[in-house]
């Protein structure tokens, strides 16, 4: 029994597919794609030219306009995401205790944008010519703190890095404060930006990006035999969490329960997973153990799933090995396969999924799944959303560092 | 260029950099107190004016400090222009 339970009451996502959680759980729901050529720059000479673009979106919808100009897209991201989630809570943090109310906000990246269009500025004309909000934009932190000052919120503020366990390691982070009685809520999840001629050739150098520019809609296609990278993603997910007396006292909806967390790490090396995912394997473990579940209470898993190689047959066998016999009976998808990869918003957008999964029964699917791998045997929940009604699930992210995270959610119960 | 000139630009950029409408950009109007800047927003203003008016060299930091509303700027800048 835990000492404080923790409960999810807001959801808030700007994705690819879908600018509202409502347009992204209908999105993944129908199996949409957010792939497409890159808009953002001129691809030109790039190797990747195609992308999981956020598109229409419009900062001043849920900012000021002089605000939005001194933030880059991620704190943008960030911000929007957050009111969603904050307005979804009917968090009135007025009328609460501000000070029991924190945010923790990461990015994989941060302002990269911002970066490169300051070294241009630098490069040309020198260091004097660099903005005053260079910094201010550039640092990852920096989209927590402006949230915090947007919404009042002045708990516990940080951002948490671990490239694509950011995400994971936010909401993680905010329920171990929650839990152990720093903070009563907490708005917390990932935004990335990363899109940015630097961003892609980065990741292009390292060969973890798909090349399919012929189709980009067939490029994302998590444990596919055929499968070539991942997809560059962009967006954010953000969701309030709180003590569960503190959400009954104000009336709050809730959504599901946290019902525990496992960080790991593989100590293995800077970019590729472990033999056999055994650092993640570890992870799912320790989730499940913190969280009380026994392997078969699991339904589903939101998996890491990026569509590289390595990724989707080390996390297969992971989840072989923490689930044995089970593993085939429980469903595993990679909402991956639609949204593109958001990095470090990746684990913000997917505890949103999986929560919403455990609550709905309704399980998104792998789109892209045609050809069989034999490294790859699980049940993908190929192509087409499924409806089987479950009382717990897992969210996995695995980032560069060997890091490892996994959320475990379990349908509320009083 | 005439005072109207140079006062006209000015009213343009800090228009665009604060985000404020033009009737609120009086000559006796103050950054800080009548116009919502902050001293990350001045820094930028005044890089902004060199850069748009081509000064060359800096406007010196003890000058800068003076430039506390649109007519104090605009001034600086006429005197500055006229050398």
């Amino acid at each position: 029994m835990r000492q404080r339970r923790v409960v999810i009451t807001g959801l808030g996502a700007v994705t690819p597919i879908g600018n509202s959680t409502d347009e992204f759980w209908t999105g993944l729901l129908e199996g949409r794609n957010g792939a497409g050529p890159i808009t953002l720059f001129d691809t030109k000479d790039h190797v990747t030219k195609f992308a999981s673009e956020v598109k229409n979106f419009d900062a001043a919808q849920y900012m000021d306009k002089k605000e939005a100009r001194r933030m880059d897209r991620f704190t943008q991201f960030a911000v929007a995401a957050s009111r969603m989630a904050i307005d979804d809570a009917h968090l009135d943090v007025k009328a609460l205790d501000a000070d029991r109310i924190g945010c923790i906000i990461g990015s994989g990246i941060g302002g990269f944008q911002t970066f490169e269009d300051q070294f241009e500025v630098f490069m040309q004309r020198g260091p004097q010519r660099v903005s005053p909000f260079f910094i201010p934009m550039m640092i990852i932190d920096i989209a927590a703190g402006h949230v915090a000052i947007i919404n009042g919120l002045k708990g516990p503020n940080y951002a948490t890095v671990s490239a694509c366990a950011t995400g994971s390691h936010a909401i993680g982070d905010a329920f171990l404060l929650i839990e152990r009685g720093d903070a009563d809520a907490m708005v917390c999840g990932g935004s990335e930006a990363g899109i940015c001629r630097m961003g892609v050739a980065g990741f292009n150098a390292l060969k973890a990006l798909s090349t399919r520019n012929d189709d980009p809609l067939r490029a994302s296609r998590p444990f596919d035999k055929e499968r070539d990278g991942f997809v560059m993603g962009e967006g954010a997910g953000v969701v309030v969490i709180e003590e569960l007396g503190h959400a009954l006292k104000r009336g709050a909806k809730i959504y599901g329960e946290i019902a525990g967390i496992g960080y790991t790490d593989d100590a293995y090396h800077i970019t590729a997973p472990s033999e056999g995912g055994e650092g993640a394997a570890r992870a799912m473990k320790a989730a499940l153990k913190d969280g009380g579940l026994k392997p078969e209470e699991i339904g589903y898993i939101n998996a890491h799933g990026t569509s590289t190689e390595y990724n989707d047959k080390n996390e297969t066998a992971a989840i072989k090995t923490v689930f044995g016999d089970h593993a085939y009976k429980t469903l595993v998808s990679s909402t991956k396969s639609m949204t593109g990869h958001l990095l470090g918003a990746a684990g913000g957008i997917e505890f949103i999924a999986t929560t919403l999964a455990v609550q709905t029964g309704k399980i998104p699917p792998t789109i892209n799944y045609e050809v069989p791998d034999e490294n790859c045997d699980l049940n993908y929940v190929p192509n087409k959303m499924v409806e089987q009604s479950i009382e717990a699930a897992i969210s996995n992210t695995f980032g560069f560092g060997g890091h490892n995270t996994c959320l475990a959610v379990k349908k509320f119960k009083n | 260029m005439t005072k109207e000139e140079i006062s006209k630009k000015v009213t343009e950029i800090i228009v665009k950099k604060l985000g404020v409408t033009e009737a609120e950009v009086k000559p006796e109007a103050s950054y800080v107190e009548d116009l919502g800047a902050d001293s990350l927003d001045q820094v930028e203003l005044v890089m902004e004016f060199e850069d748009s008016f081509s000064l060359g060299e800096k406007i010196p930091e003890e000058e800068a400090a003076k430039l506390s509303t649109v007519g104090s700027t605009i001034d600086y800048l006429v005197t500055r222009l006229a050398k």
